[in-house]
This record gives C-alpha cells, structure tokens and sequence, in this order.
C-alpha cells in the first residue's frame, strides 16, 4: 500500500486556490501510483479562520469537494474543510474519500480552546469516534487535538482500526533545544499511539505562516513498533510518499500483544463508576 | 562572545537553538512579506543591536538586493550610531539611506522650547516613522519592525513610534536571545557589545533608565511569563520583591501600548471586537 503525505501550504480562506493545490497534489500522486492520499487539517480553507469560518462551511455535496473527489479517481484521500451540517452548525472536519465517493466523514471531537487556539468559538464538537473499512484494512480517523486524548486512539485501535491517519495543523514554537520543541512533543505523542495501539500511524501536518504562525510540517508515517518509518522535511511543502508493509501490524501485535490482553470490561465499568461519582451517585 | 556565553551559561532557560530559530524567523518572515504581495523590506537602522538583527535577519529571508537600510540621525545622535551602522550596511551590502531628522525636529520643537526630553524623544520616534512608512511608498517595500520582546512588555518604546511595523520579527525575542542570535548572525561586535541606548541625549542607556538590567528582567519575565510563576516561587529564585513589583507594574501600566485603539462599542459587529480577521485574510 503506497500513502502520499500532501504537506501543503493552504492559503487563509480561499478555498479555490486550495482546491488548484489539491488538485495539483492528486496529479502528481497519481504519478507515483500512490494508493491513499492524505491531507492536513482544514487543507481546503487554512485555519485561523475566525469569522471567515461562516464563509468557508460547506456541505460535503458542494461542487469544489465533488470535483475533488472526481479528481482522486480510484485513489483514496483524505483532506480537511469546514462542515456546514444541515442544522447549520460548522465543524472541524475531515472526509475519507474511496472509489468516487464519501466513506467516511469524521467531525473534530476535541476542539481546542485555549492559548492561541479558538476552535470552540466557531466550531460545533463531533460526537463520534469510529474505525471504518477501507481496502487497506480497518482505518480511523483524528484531527490534531483529538490525538492528545488518548482514549481517542484507544477507541478506534478497540474497534479494530489498524491504520490511525492524524492531520494537523501544528503550530511551530519552542526553539530553545535541539529540535524543535512542538514537533519534538508530537513524536512522543505519535510514536507512543503507534506502539501502544500496535498501529500504523499517518501523520500530515500543514506547512505555511498566518500572522506570524508558522505551521511545522513534518509529515510522518510511524510503524506499529512506534518507529519513524519516512518523515517530510520542517517548514517546506511536500509530497512524501511511502510504502506501508501492514504485515508489520501482525508483528507488532504478536510480539507485544497488548491489544488482546486489554481489558474492555474493566475499562468500562471502572469509566462508568467514574462517571457515576462525578455525577455525584455514589462511590 | 564571552559576554553572551557567561549570560547563557547563567540562565540556560533563555538560551536558543541558533540555527532552529533563524530558519523558523526567515522562513516565516519571507512568507509575510511575500504573500502581502511585496519582495523588498525597508528597516531603520540606529545602529543599535535590534535593527542590525532584524536587517540581518531580513537579508538571511530576501537577499541583501531586496533591502533597504535608513539612517535617521539627529544632531544630537552619537557619531558611534551612524558609524555602527554604516559597519552593518558595509557587512550585508543593502541598499542605504540617510536622512536627517534635525530640520524637521528643530522647527517643532522652535515653538515649544520648555518640552522635555521624553516629548522630544518620542516625537523623533514618530518622524522616524513617518519616514519609514513614506519611503515604504517609494521603495515598494514593507516596513520590519525592531522591537524585541522585553521592549513590548517593559513598553520601553513609542507608541506609533518604533513601535510601528507591518511585520516583527524581534517581538517574540528577549533581548538577551536577541543578543545570542546577534552573535550566530555575524552582527558586528561593536554592535553586540556595547550598552543598549536609545541615543536621545549623551550618555543615555536603557539600563541606566529602567533601571536594572537586560540579563536580569529577562529571567525573570521567563519566569513570570513564559513559565506562570507565582510571587513565592520568584522569591524562592532570589528575584528581589521591588524589582518583581516594578516591572510587573511596567507590564500592567502599558499594556495599552501592546493593543490597538479602543473602539466604543455600538454596532453588532465591531472591528476587532467581533469582526474578527486575520491580516493574512485571503492571502
């Protein structure tokens, strides 16, 4: 299975210059035969959209998102945009696109809020955490914060997903050590979910600068063990494409068979008894 | 530079990754003059530390061809101001301009002979200003600003003054990183070494007038800042209780200097209240 990571650099609220970057991307990764095709977070419109969030919403049947999907032909992909749902609330979204059509649509659960961070402002928060099939394999999808709860991963991984794919859109900070200190906390980050969850991890992140913000790149593909298998470069648009072995699934989970030994029950009950005290029903 | 590496030996926690923090400054600064729809910057160059490393910083990103140095001297200015200048023009090899503040300065200040110091101080800030902006014009060239980041919190500068900038690419700097990146740069030594002055009359020094020193406020803002600090860790740290109580009262008393003007609110949609965009709206 051959995956393209589209490092690209959207411009803020255009969402026909997007399209011509995507459209360009598809091209050239169907010339290297890539199989699935992923981009970052909000690809189709950039992210600090502040109230341009109202202006760039579209619904998934909107001609720009058609002709994308026309466009990848029999090549999977996967890209950001703003949802408009039919009661007219916006989301964080990302789709899954296979054989000419919509698969899967996956709603950005953990909007953050603080710091330099506003999504909650303008987004509605999804509400749902699936794995989904594709031809490669059981898949899931994460945008960017919801990577940092970790029952996030735990869920899909439980409900069969093999191959996380996570977009982003990091933002660059921390130049005081050897690397760059965010994308040095998103390895960690990322390497633990592979290993953890015996799971491949796609990881595509945007490059490019709004007001002074500069997204970090360094798109990755992480194997079950937790290695880095390919990495983009920091800062510079890219297409890195890479040959996954899913046999290194199987490896990974029969050396270190953690995923069979989980304990879902006891998750659940010890969670449900959680819930119950914070709800104030006892201990 | 000895002077730096027994700063840096001191307080670690201010030291930067050189190499990362130039390719993150350039890479993002390249872009936001780019996409503005410009190639060339225009800097006023004092002579001091801060405009020689943001004019180097600029020739790293765009290439000396593509900027433009102005030496804005008063009669009162030290002679060493424009010879320390002339060192950076001479290294980088920009284009450089000189224009003399004294007439304009002089025929304002006829009619107010009793203005103090500091209105004179500020009013040679903003003809600065003025100019920058006006040459900006001519030169198609945007204006890059030299504030560094202890300037802004201390508000050690004039509003609309040399606080005035499209781009800032020193704003997230202390002055002692500004010095180490000085240093790693090639700014000439003089430059690096010399007491801090904003040359407004003769033996003038920043430190003299703030009263403490760089090295000092800019642990202790990274303390107080950077890493939430409460006043009883600080002591635990020896930072003296005057000295927290003064330049925390700086930070608070000109906070006003680090926002826009505050617009009265009427409408349901006011600028930068809940009219939100970015600068890079569509670009």
């Amino acid at each position: 299975m051959k995956v393209g990571l589209a490092q690209i650099r959207p411009r803020l609220g255009r969402v026909d210059s997007n399209v011509e970057l995507h459209e360009e991307m598809i091209r050239r990764a169907q010339e290297e035969q890539v199989d699935l095709l992923v981009f970052p977070e909000l690809s189709l419109t950039g992210y600090n959209l502040l109230d341009l969030t109202y202006e760039m919403a579209r619904d998934p049947f909107s001609p720009e998102i058609q002709g994308l999907i026309q466009l990848a032909g029999d090549m999977d992909l996967v890209f950001g945009f703003v949802e408009h749902s039919p009661e007219h609330i916006l989301y964080n979204s990302a789709a899954y696109i296979s054989a000419g059509n919509l698969h899967y649509l996956h709603r950005k659960i953990y909007l953050p809020t603080y710091g330099m961070f506003d999504e909650g402002r303008y987004f509605g928060k999804g509400e749902v955490i699936r794995s989904f099939p594709t031809r490669f394999g059981q898949a899931g999808l994460l945008i960017c914060e919801d990577v940092w709860h970790s029952s996030s991963s735990y869920i899909l991984t439980q409900d069969g997903a093999q191959i996380l794919v996570v977009i982003s859109n990091a933002p660059a900070s921390g130049v005081g050590g050897p690397k760059l200190g965010a994308q040095d906390t998103w390895d960690t980050l990322l390497k633990n979910q592979a290993m953890l969850n015996g799971s491949y991890v796609l990881y595509c992140n945007r490059v490019g600068t709004e007001d002074g913000i500069t997204f970090f790149g360094g798109s990755q593909v992480i194997d079950p063990f937790g290695e880095i298998e390919a990495r983009a470069d920091l800062f510079h648009e890219d297409l890195l494409v890479v040959d996954l072995d899913l046999d290194k699934v199987r490896k990974a989970r029969f050396q270190t068979p953690v995923l069979r030994d989980e304990n879902l029950d006891l998750t659940i009950r010890e969670l449900s008894r959680i819930r119950r005290k914070r709800a104030g029903e006892g201990s | 530079m000895q002077m730096i590496d027994e700063f840096l030996e001191k307080a670690p926690c201010l030291r930067l990754n050189e190499e990362l923090a130039t390719r993150l400054l350039t890479t993002a600064l390249r872009e936001e003059v780019n996409k503005a729809g410009f190639d060339k910057v225009i800097v006023g160059l004092s002579g001091g530390i801060d405009s020689a490393l943001s004019l180097y910083l600029c020739v790293e990103a765009l290439g000396p061809e593509n900027v433009v140095a102005v030496r804005m001297p008063y009669r009162t200015s030290s002679p060493e101001s424009l010879e320390d200048a002339q060192l950076v023009i001479d290294d980088t090899g920009v284009e450089a301009l000189t224009v003399d503040i004294t007439p304009q300065i002089d025929a304002y200040f006829e009619r107010m002979p009793d203005a103090s110091p500091l209105r004179k101080g500020n009013k040679m800030a903003r003809e600065r200003m003025t100019i920058l902006y006006d040459l900006s014009a001519q030169y198609d060239a945007l204006v890059i600003g030299t504030s560094n980041r202890t300037e802004l919190l201390l508000g050690y500068g004039t509003q609309y003054g040399d606080s005035a900038s499209a781009i800032n690419p020193l704003g997230d700097l202390y002055k002692t990183q500004v010095r180490q990146l000085s240093a790693y740069l090639g700014v000439p030594e003089p430059i690096i070494t010399k007491p801090p002055s904003a040359d407004l009359w003769e033996d003038q020094t920043d430190e003299g007038e703030l009263g403490f020193n760089y090295f000092d406020v800019d642990r202790l803002l990274y303390y107080m800042i950077d890493k939430h600090y409460t006043l009883d860790q600080l002591h635990a740290l020896q930072f003296d209780d005057a000295f927290i109580q003064e330049v925390s009262k700086r930070i608070i008393r000109n906070q006003y200097k680090r926002t826009m003007p505050v617009i009265l609110k009427v409408s349901k949609r006011t600028v930068g209240v809940d009219f939100r965009y970015l600068r890079d709206w569509g670009l």
